[in-house]
């Protein structure tokens, strides 16, 4: 079976589907991190794979970007989460609704 | 002599800072002294510079002295010749011997340094008025003695009704000033200059007839305000509140007699048009009888001769009116002697009586006040006009004059006879409640004659009221009309119109006038000969029917009040409380409150739930998606 | 130029300002005299341009120009001409007084007098620049103090008034920034490259329709900030919260950015509009001279008293200077720094019996001249000058402007004169019930006269009111070359023939004949 970029591209639809699925669904801040990685994460797939596909370097370019960023989000987020955490022994979404307009 | 002129206006403007600053640590009877001083130099002054214009060889001078707004045509220009000339005798003449006078009335004044710096700075400011060459500088000296009478005749502040007397003369005064400062645009738009000598110089080159009528017809406004004449003259009466020198010096001699300076120095502009010269005889005339019958009815002494100064003001407008400008300043400068003397004496009395100033509680003082008593008699029968005392020559000039316009003037000279038989009457009726008849006092009060500081300026006043006339009689050789020569240089080409008529005519008419002052000296005298405290308030037996109206003073107050200042209150409360704060502010606050609700709109849309806010960027992503895919992008 | 003096002017207050906030914490007494001490440094420098000024030359003088961004067309460009000459005066003149009468403040000192000394350098800003951009960012930048002035040690509704002043006042920047920017890119297209220099955008060809709507976004901008009816209720709100120097001021110099704005901009820029719409201006001013008089009579609280009367002697100025007379602009000009002192003054006298008394209704007084006959004596003084007494400053540019617009607004002029009258009764009825009468509550009979400092900065007012009354002349020579060039340009460029200058009246008065 020949594996071609559509293959790649279905995966990454698939991975990018579960990550947004487990960012609405689940309540759970940690759980939202990962799934919020893992939308990054299938964008970077999409990124190599149509960058390889048409011979373009910026795809594995805006890769390192997109890594960067989510590292440094990473860092932040996970301050603001075991902060929150320690106030409130709760690490749910839903008990943050503070900002409520 | 003349290039210094400034120094007429300078010394009591030196005086009035000079006691400003020191005046209270000075103390009677310094502050005084050094107020009397100034202005009796002043007078030495003008005295001196007006030489040249008795010996008939003067010139009317310009003198300028810096620039103010020469963008307007008004610098500090002063203007010397015969009129201004008379006017600053009589200022500084009358207002030495009152300055004077003073010194003994506000002896023991906790406020007495105070009160002779407004005195200095009044004289100052009146002196700037008839002194000054151009509009602007007229109207500099037209409100800073408005400014001087405000703040003496509320002098003694802590009552209410003198601070209220004040305000009330100020802003009626002001009324009048809307008018002259209107006047002032007219002018400058068909002048160009606010200039005396380009304007006044033969006006016909510039204005029309219909011009120069609606030019005058504003200043005579405010003429009528200064001069408390028909319709502004009820703040007069109020500024009795005031201490008596004050009364003689600012409501009686010289600043209400502003409105006659002024249009005796605008003739030329009167003379173009013939409506606003009647309009300023007829309302002289009715002010004059007016006037004349609410002096019948008061029983505060200070009232009865305030109401009479109206009366008098209205026989000068009725002068100047009918043209006849010189007859107008001389009226006005024998009526200073005499009112002012009336005034002063009258002071006197209140003085003597413990600041008592009900007629019905006086009576018999004639002989407690031998002196006060012999000068008032001068003063009575020269207002009243028996010859040949002052008033007799002046007024009946004037009458005279009116009767040979004829026409419409001949009837002003009916109520100018009238109000002439009324003099007689009213003031028949101050002497016979004060001086004469039984006392009526109050126990305890004892009256005495007041000192000589105060009784040697009756004196002085009493001779000038008494012989001040024989300056201008229509006699020839030594009586022969000085004061008219004097004068006549001011009113070159404009005077020709105004002349007594010949023959016997004025010898019937002072007849006539003369009949009948001693006509209504002889009714007072029948009705008040025996006059007891209970009769005294009414001139009829019961304040009935007209005669409470009358007493009421018209009730000219009271409408005003209810139809003027009442409703402009409501109106400006309406203004102020539902107009600017509901519905100029209401729509500020609406437009915000508007920003804040639509806020408010929006606010349900910010849940709090990040899984919402996710929920909705990816239904926007997938929304975007469907258009890119829908418009064949993707 | 041996040294840049505009600049001078400018920096040095901003300078001291960081100065004051870096002075040591342990020594509070040294706050007031080093503020004092740079406000009348700068005070000095105002006085050293006003007396270098070249009285013959109508433009601007002391020109300083560096570019900023010059692919925009930004500059730094500052000059002065007779019409801001008297206004950079007045506000050098007035911020000494301020701090000196802000002596009682204890809460949080140093940074009020640093907000004081911010604000003066950027309120001479305002009237120095002569690039538009950086007008607009002088006009913008000190709202910022005087927000915190008012938001920090203002009264009890102090918020409020804070934040509608600057809401208020900043809805109008937004349609003046849109206005500069638009013109800008006129610049763009008639030569070439974007300036905001007001010198070269003067020469933009701007078709009359596009005039109105750049004299309208201008103008909205300005109206509110002087204010003009019916935009005027910020201003008692904000007068009445602020604190005494806060009240000085925003009526002493804040207000004239307003009608400088009109005079400078509107007027030059926009010509054709100006004369066009001068009439509907002029009528505005006349309606605010009245109402601000009417509603000035009933207001309870002396403070919102005084804050109408503003309205009403703003008014003035403007009629005055879209009377497009020599007489008429020239005297909206004096009127200006008039209303700066005797206002400012009157502020200054309201906070002197508020420090005593701790309220601003006038029902709480009656008779304390007897107990405060020094304080009595300036209050009645400056209530003369402000009903526009002849011999005090108010009088000079009234007249001016009287007469100066009867020439082309008759029916206004003499409606405006009514104000004068009104002037008169509010101001007049409000003393009597302050100061005259029986002295009955024990209060009232406590209260001590004013002291020797308070006296000190009352009497420089004073002073000046006196004199630009008696003696206009110094002030009038340097402002009416600079009002003759507005009213030749406008002339030039729309043929318009003002109805009176000054070459039109005559004062030889030498030769008298009665």
């Amino acid at each position: 079976m020949d594996v071609t970029a559509g293959w790649y591209l279905a995966l990454g639809a698939a991975l990018f589907v579960i990550g947004a699925s487990g960012m609405l669904l689940r309540r759970n801040a940690l759980v939202m991190f990962m799934s919020i990685e893992l939308m990054l994460n299938a964008v970077n797939l999409n990124f190599v794979v149509i960058g390889r596909h048409t011979g373009d370097l910026n795809g594995q370019v805006a890769v390192f970007f997109v890594m960067v960023v989510a590292a440094a989000e990473v860092v932040v987020g996970l301050a603001i989460m075991i902060a929150v955490f320690r106030r409130r022994a709760s690490a749910s979404v839903d008990d943050l609704a503070t900002l409520k307009g | 002599m003349v290039d210094y002129i400034w120094i007429i206006i300078a010394l009591p403007l030196t005086g009035a800072v000079f006691l400003h600053f020191f005046g209270t640590r000075m103390g009677e009877p310094a502050a005084g002294a050094v107020a009397s001083a100034t202005i009796g130099l002043s007078f030495l002054y003008a005295l001196a510079a007006a030489a040249d214009f008795f010996t008939g060889s003067g010139e009317a001078e310009a003198v300028h002295l810096f620039d103010w707004i020469p963008a307007l045509g008004a610098n500090a220009q002063l203007l010397w010749d015969p009129l201004s000339a008379v006017m600053t005798l009589t200022v500084t003449g009358v207002g030495t011997l009152i300055h004077v006078y003073s010194i003994g009335y506000m002896h023991g004044d906790p406020r007495y340094g105070r009160f002779f710096t407004n005195l200095n700075f009044f004289a100052a400011s009146m002196l700037i008025l008839v002194l000054a060459d151009n509009f602007g500088l007229l109207f500099v000296g037209w409100e800073l003695v408005g400014l001087s009478s405000y703040m003496l005749i509320s002098f003694w502040f802590t009552r209410p009704s003198a601070a209220a007397a004040g305000k009330k003369a100020f802003i009626v005064n002001r009324v009048g000033d809307v008018g002259f400062l209107v006047g002032l645009m007219l002018i400058l738009a068909n002048f160009n200059t606010l200039t005396y000598g380009a304007v006044l110089e033969n006006p016909a080159r510039f204005v029309t007839a219909g011009t120069a009528t609606a030019i005058t017809l504003l200043l005579l406004l405010g003429a009528v305000g200064k001069s408390a004449q028909i319709p502004l003259f009820f703040w007069l009466p109020d500024a009795m509140e005031g201490p008596t020198p004050v009364s003689a010096l600012i409501h009686a001699a010289t600043m209400v007699t502003a409105g006659v300076y002024m249009v005796a120095r605008t003739a030329s502009l009167f003379e173009l048009s013939s409506f606003s010269a009647g309009t300023v005889a007829t309302i002289g005339a009715f002010t004059a009888l007016f006037a004349a019958t609410i002096a019948l009815t008061q029983r505060d002494i200070k009232r009865v001769l305030a109401y009479s100064t109206i009366s008098q003001l209205g026989y000068m407008f009725l002068a100047v009116g009918s043209g006849a400008y010189i007859a107008g300043i001389f009226h006005l400068v024998t009526h200073a002697f005499f009112k002012a003397l009336l005034f002063l004496g009258s002071g006197s009395v209140i003085h003597a009586l413990n600041d008592e100033q009900d007629m019905a509680k006086m009576g018999g003082l004639r002989k407690v006040m031998p002196v006060t008593h012999a000068t008032m008699v001068v003063g009575w029968l020269a207002i009243i006009g028996i010859p040949p005392l002052a008033g007799f020559w002046s007024k009946d000039e004037i009458l005279a004059i009116a009767f040979g316009e004829g026409g419409w003037f001949t009837f002003l000279w009916v109520i100018g006879l009238i109000t002439a038989l009324l003099t007689a009457v009213y003031m028949t009726r101050w002497m016979y409640l004060t001086f004469w008849g039984e006392s009526r006092w109050e126990d305890g009060v004892e009256p005495h004659e007041s000192p000589p500081i105060m009784t040697v300026p009756l004196i002085g006043l009493a001779v000038g009221g008494a012989f001040f006339g024989l300056l201008n009689t229509p006699f020839r050789g030594p009586l022969r009309p000085a004061f008219e020569h004097f004068l006549e240089p001011s009113f070159e080409g404009v005077i020709a119109m105004a002349h007594i008529p010949s023959g016997a005519t004025p010898w019937n008419l002072a007849t006539i006038s003369v009949v009948a002052a001693a006509l209504g000296a002889l009714f007072a005298y029948r009705r008040y000969r025996g006059a007891r405290a209970y009769e005294i308030p009414p001139f009829a037996s019961k304040r009935t029917g007209v005669w409470r109206w009358v007493g009421a003073g018209y009730y000219v107050d009271d409408i005003i009040g209810n139809l003027l200042v009442l409703p402009g209150k409501l109106v400006a409360a309406w203004t102020a409380f539902v107009f600017d704060n509901e519905v100029i502010d209401g729509s500020v606050r609406a437009v915000g409150g508007g920003v804040r609700r639509i806020g408010g709109w929006l606010r349900p849309l910010q849940t709090g739930f990040v899984r919402s806010y996710a929920a909705v960027t990816f239904a926007g992503v997938v929304g975007l998606l469907v258009w890119f895919v829908a418009r064949g992008v993707g | 130029m041996d040294f840049n003096v505009l600049s001078l002017l400018i920096w040095l207050p901003v300078a001291g300002a960081a100065i004051v906030i870096g002075l040591p914490r342990r020594r509070p007494e040294l706050v007031v005299p080093v503020a004092f001490a740079l406000s009348i440094l700068t005070l000095g420098l105002a006085g050293f341009v006003v007396v270098d000024f070249d009285l013959s030359n109508p433009g601007f003088q002391f020109v300083e120009k560096t570019a900023i961004w010059s692919d925009l067309g930004i500059d730094y460009n500052l000059g002065v001409d007779g019409i801001s000459l008297f206004l950079v005066a007045l506000t050098s003149f007035l911020f000494p007084i301020a701090i000196v009468a802000s002596v009682n403040i204890t809460d949080r000192r140093k940074e009020f007098m640093a907000t004081l000394l911010l604000l003066e350098g950027a309120l001479i800003g305002v009237f120095l620049s002569l690039d538009l951009i950086l007008f607009f960012v002088f006009f913008e930048v000190l709202l910022v103090p005087m927000y915190f002035l008012i938001g920090l040690w203002g009264g009890e509704r102090r918020l409020e008034a804070a934040l509608k002043f600057f809401l208020y006042t900043a809805l109008g920047s937004a349609f003046l920034l849109v206005g500069i920017i638009f013109l800008s890119a006129q610049a763009n297209d008639q030569f070439g490259s974007p300036t905001f220099n007001y010198l070269e955008l003067l020469n933009l060809d701007i078709s009359t329709t596009t005039q109105y709507w750049l004299f309208a976004a201008f103008g909205i901008a300005f109206a509110i900030k002087v204010p003009l009816f019916p935009f005027h209720t910020w201003l008692p709100d904000a007068h009445t919260e602020a604190p005494t120097a806060g009240s000085v001021i925003l009526a002493g110099v804040l207000l004239k950015m307003g009608t400088y704005g009109f005079l400078r901009f509107n007027l030059n820029l926009f010509p054709h509009a100006a004369v066009e719409l001068a009439g509907f201006l002029a009528a505005l001013a006349v309606v605010g001279i009245i109402y601000g008089a009417v509603v000035a009579i009933v207001q309870p609280d002396i403070k919102r008293l005084v804050a109408y009367s503003s309205v009403s002697h703003l008014g003035f100025v403007i009629l005055g200077i879209f009377a497009l007379t020599s007489q008429g602009v020239s005297g909206g000009v004096i009127q200006m720094v008039n209303h700066g002192l005797t206002t400012g003054a009157l502020f200054l006298l309201v906070g002197m019996i508020y420090e005593r008394r701790h309220t601003r209704e006038i029902s709480a007084y009656g008779g304390i001249q007897k107990v405060m006959p020094l304080f009595a004596g300036f209050f009645l003084f400056t209530v003369f000058a402000s009903a526009g007494l002849p011999g005090l400053n108010g009088f000079v540019g009234e007249f001016l402007i009287l007469l100066g617009s009867y020439a082309r607004h008759p029916i206004l002029a003499i409606i405006a004169a009514v104000g004068v009258l009104l002037a008169a009764v509010y101001l007049l009825w409000a003393y009597e019930r302050v100061f005259t009468g029986e002295l009955d509550s024990d209060e009232n009979r406590a209260l001590t006269d004013i002291g020797v400092r308070e006296i000190g900065i009352l009497v420089p007012i004073v002073a000046l009111i006196i004199f630009l009354g008696v003696y206009p002349k110094p002030v009038l020579d340097r402002i009416e070359p600079a009002v003759e060039r507005v009213l030749d340009r406008i002339e030039d460029r729309t043929g318009f023939d003002s109805p009176l200058r000054i070459s039109d009246v005559t004062t030889d008065g030498v030769e008298v004949t009665p």
